[in-house]
């Protein structure tokens, strides 16, 4: 730093005097500090992605692609491949997005298109965050004590009278795809209703003033104009809850009953990737733990690819109504 | 250019003043990205007075005066082409760090922002920042009844800043602008956000500070130039060129811009023709 | 004489529009049915809520509430065919793990937050870092222990310190973007001041916006917090599990989510019931967090 050029200013100021040596290197250094630490993040996701691909590797040369397409899980045999679970995974994650995003939807709009009092909403906002604070363990207990047995008597029914239909073919005995998918349901949930939150609270006030000054019903407006206006941010919040039920763990390891086996049936168990992860790792040997490794990868690959969309289309949200309000 | 097009180009007659020039702003132009905001503007401030610049919305007289202590760095695509002379030195030169200006010349804004801590810290702020010795609680009450506000304010010096009214506020940001005891005070039209009282208490308290610091008001009240302003700088803006570009007028004590203003332009401002 | 006849004559209709509401119109009952159909929803998302708090406070709150409440909060967990016992060294092990934790996330994360709201906000690097924190913020928890146990666990081991690094590494992206975001809310012309005194960018950081923008940081920070208490996926391929009290930071510990997890699947009435305490205590511990969150984010005006 040059010598002070105001030094003569010195006249009537006698109390102001520049920063001393000490705050600007301190300037400095805090500033390079907290670049570095933003810069950690991009550092860290790329540590993330390369170790994870790093310990699939030994598995990746010895299974290829015939991981992702075979359907056996054997430890004695040591094959071993994921189709099961990449379809558990993705079946389960689906029916949970059918009834979550549908429940997720319905709330967003029951809290923000004017149906209750402030103090109402107030409550029901709570109640869709104490869902969301709930770990998933705790969901996972809830599933097995509470849900499944008030579930099978449904089921068995069904099971009964519909077994010709491919949803129903099988018995509910315990866990399966229906109890997790359930629980998956009520665990995206805050997370779709959240995001939907914010997308009907961007839409510009005179959009909402339009439609009801043509005199459309409450729900004519909801239905023909806030949906549509609100459509990408609610596409967003489907991708999103759908990437969360794609990496849930623990409710659906306790839940989906760790089957590898592929079934359209609701009530037959399946597995999932991180379920599969979960129950086989604490007493995998070398062989298996690498072929863990394969999988964790899959697993990272597909939920990666799914947020990177789903925070695309909400980026996109923001920008369209960036300029309308 | 020929020499045709050269001579449309208006640059106000410069202006010498009597006493000490304080600070001595030559701005050539001031770009906002590829945007002219200001074009030829010499103004000259001069010691222990206060110096008011007028115009209408646009004519960048905001813009002047927040150049005058480097305010305007904060904005990415700035930039200035001229320069302004203080004690000696272009504050815009190469080696000069903005953040020394600052300490030398303080500011007060158009909306009062005062921090959120109490009253005592907020005035105390300046004096903390430049590493103050001597007696923090004399210098604080001092400035405070410089800004007329002691009076208001001593038996809740605890209480936050932000709990006093608009007009409180500002003069509070007053008195924190002032502890340091500042060089030049830059006052961008203080008086905007307050109620018709609140204002006359800020005008008296310019005119009580005129003695001690030097003073730069931009305001958009004409009344209030012609009350409490010595010298007026009046801008316009210039749209002869397909953009709006502000630049000076006419410089002057401020009883000849009102009373014998020379140019056109100036006497229907002031006759209120156009705001 | 004009052509136009401006009589009326009684015969003459006017028409005009019923204005007053038609209950049974079409229109009306699809709007009423669709109202409905919404406060079903509504409700019965709350049922999943109820039906957990209510099975957390019966069978959770058995034990806890019970008169051997002190053992089962400091007494070590009972193995198979055992009466009694406790949760203790699982309370410990998740409180240990969530301190360090946060230590490791809470510091870089706001840091980081600062960077991307005032120092450098539309650089290439605070857009990329903002992205990808918010990619994060989605990232499966067991993929986070999967992460640190190729990281930490492969060359020194199970460790209550590796189970800390997989909660930081779930915090961050939280404490990032909640840290942004109240950095932000600081008002434009508060930073201002600053600037016009003098301050450098460090200076108008520490004496101006984190002071103001503290409640919003903390806020994020307590909510990460809850969050990563009620974390289990991560904790099993780094922190394992412990049946004693932990000694020291490089060994496995006992955390209450494995501890429910484990006992879950165990056909002792004993066990399944220390879930079910667990389930209510870890629930307790995040509810004071997710309170602590909204109490302490009252601004300070």
């Amino acid at each position: 730093m040059a010598k002070n050029p105001f030094d003569r200013a010195g006249s009537s100021s006698s109390i102001t005097r520049p920063p001393s040596a000490v705050e600007f290197t301190n300037d400095s250094i805090f500033r390079t500090v907290a670049y570095s630490c933003a810069f950690l993040i991009i550092v860290l996701v790329a540590f993330i992605l390369w170790e994870i691909g790093k310990e699939a590797v030994p598995a990746m040369q010895r299974y290829g692609l015939g991981f992702w397409t075979g359907t056996t899980w054997d430890v004695n045999k040591q094959q071993f491949s994921v189709l099961p679970e990449i379809w558990g995974t993705l079946y389960s994650s689906l029916l949970a997005l059918l009834l979550g995003g549908l429940f997720g939807v319905s709330i967003a709009i029951f809290l923000t298109q004017d149906f209750i009092h402030n103090r109402l909403a107030a409550v029901f906002r709570t109640i869709v965050e104490l869902l969301a604070a709930i770990p998933s363990v705790v969901y996972g207990l809830w599933g097995i004590y509470v849900l499944i047995p008030l579930i099978r008597p449904g089921a068995e029914w069904l099971h009964e009278h519909f077994s010709w239909f491919p949803l129903f073919s099988t018995d509910l005995s315990g866990p399966g795809m229906a109890p997790a998918a359930l629980v998956l349901a009520i665990m995206i949930l805050p997370t779709v209703a959240a995001i939907s939150v914010d997308a009907f609270r961007r839409i510009p006030y005179k959009v909402k003033e339009a439609a009801y000054g043509m005199g459309t019903t409450k729900w004519e407006a909801i239905l023909k104009v806030m949906l549509p206006t609100a459509s990408s941010g609610i596409l967003a919040a489907l991708v999103l809850g759908f990437g969360r039920a794609l990496g849930e763990t623990m409710a659906l390891a306790m839940l989906i009953g760790n089957s590898n086996q592929i079934s359209l049936s609701l009530f037959a168990p399946a597995n999932t990737l991180a379920s599969l992860l979960a129950s086989s790792f604490p007493e995998a040997g070398p062989i298996e733990v690498q072929a863990l490794m394969y999988a964790a990868l899959v697993l990272l690959l597909i939920t990666f690819l799914v947020n990177v969309i789903g925070l695309g289309v909400q980026q996109y949200t923001v920008r369209k109504f960036e300029g309308k309000k | 250019m020929n020499a045709a097009a050269e001579e449309s180009v208006f640059v106000a007659e410069p202006f010498t003043p009597e006493g000490d020039v304080v600070i001595d702003c030559n701005v050539e132009q001031i770009y906002y990205g590829n945007f002219l905001a200001v074009r030829d503007s010499v103004v000259p401030i001069e010691k222990n007075k206060i110096t008011g610049f007028i115009g209408p919305s646009g004519c960048g007289k905001s813009t002047v005066l927040r150049s005058l202590n480097r305010m305007n760095d904060l904005i990415d695509v700035f930039r200035f082409v001229g320069s302004v002379i203080y004690h000696g030195q272009d504050i815009y030169a190469k080696k000069v760090d903005p953040v020394v200006v600052r300490r030398y010349i303080g500011m007060v804004f158009q909306q009062p922002n005062p921090f959120s801590m109490s009253i005592y810290d907020n005035v105390a702020f300046g004096l903390r920042l430049n590493k103050y010795k001597g007696n923090m609680d004399e210098r604080v009450e001092r400035a405070l009844q410089r800004a007329a506000l002691w009076n208001e304010v001593k038996d809740k010096l605890k209480n936050s800043g932000l709990s006093l009214s608009g007009g409180q506020q500002q003069r509070l940001c007053i008195a924190r602008a002032i502890a340091t005891e500042p060089d030049v005070l830059l006052m961008d039209e203080p008086c905007s956000a307050l109620d018709p009282i609140a204002t006359r208490q800020v005008e008296e308290l310019m005119l009580e500070l005129k003695a001690n610091y030097t003073v730069a008001l931009v305001t958009h009240n004409m009344q209030q130039a012609t009350r409490v302003a010595d010298t007026t700088a009046f801008f316009s803006v210039d749209i002869s060129r397909g953009g709006r570009t502000g630049y000076l007028v006419e410089m002057a004590p401020t009883k000849q811009v009102f009373e014998d203003p020379q140019q056109s332009l100036t006497k229907e401002y002031i006759s209120g023709e156009f705001s | 004489m004009s052509d136009i006849d401006l009589t009326t004559t009684a015969d003459d209709e006017v028409v005009r529009p019923n204005l007053e509401r038609q209950l049974l119109e079409g229109r009306a009952i699809k709007n009423n049915v669709l109202t409905v159909l919404t406060w079903i929803a509504a409700i019965l998302a709350s049922v999943p809520l109820l039906s957990v708090i209510y099975m957390l406070l019966m069978r959770g709150g058995s034990r806890l509430f019970g008169a051997d409440f002190v053992e089962v909060l400091t007494a070590l967990p009972p193995a198979g065919f055992e009466m009694g016992g406790g949760i203790g060294p699982a309370i410990v092990g998740t409180l240990i793990m969530v301190a360090i934790a946060a230590l490791i996330s809470v510091p870089f994360g706001i840091l980081a937050a600062i960077y991307l709201a005032m120092l450098g906000p539309t650089s290439k690097v605070a857009t990329t870092s903002r992205f990808l924190a918010k990619v994060l913020t989605g990232f499966p928890s067991i993929l986070a222990g999967v992460f640190v146990y190729a990281v930490l666990v492969i060359s020194f081991g199970y460790s209550a310190l590796a189970g800390g690094v997989a909660l930081a590494v779930l915090m961050l992206p939280t404490v990032v973007l909640a840290a942004e975001e109240a950095i932000k809310q600081v008002p434009q012309r508060m930073k201002d001041a600053a600037y016009g005194m003098g301050c450098t960018r460090t200076q108008v950081i520490w004496k101006v916006v984190l002071p103001t923008g503290l409640p919003g940081i903390l806020t994020g920070v307590m909510l990460a917090i809850a969050g990563a208490a009620g974390e289990s996926a991560p904790l099993l391929f780094t922190a394992l599990f412990s049946n004693y009290y932990i000694t020291e930071v490089m060994e496995p510990t006992a955390s209450l989510s494995i501890l429910i997890y484990n006992f879950s699947g165990m056909p002792f009435e004993n066990q399944i019931e220390l879930a079910w305490t667990a389930s209510l205590v870890l629930v307790l511990i995040v509810l004071v967090f997710n309170i602590l969150a909204r109490l302490v984010g009252q601004p300070k005006v």
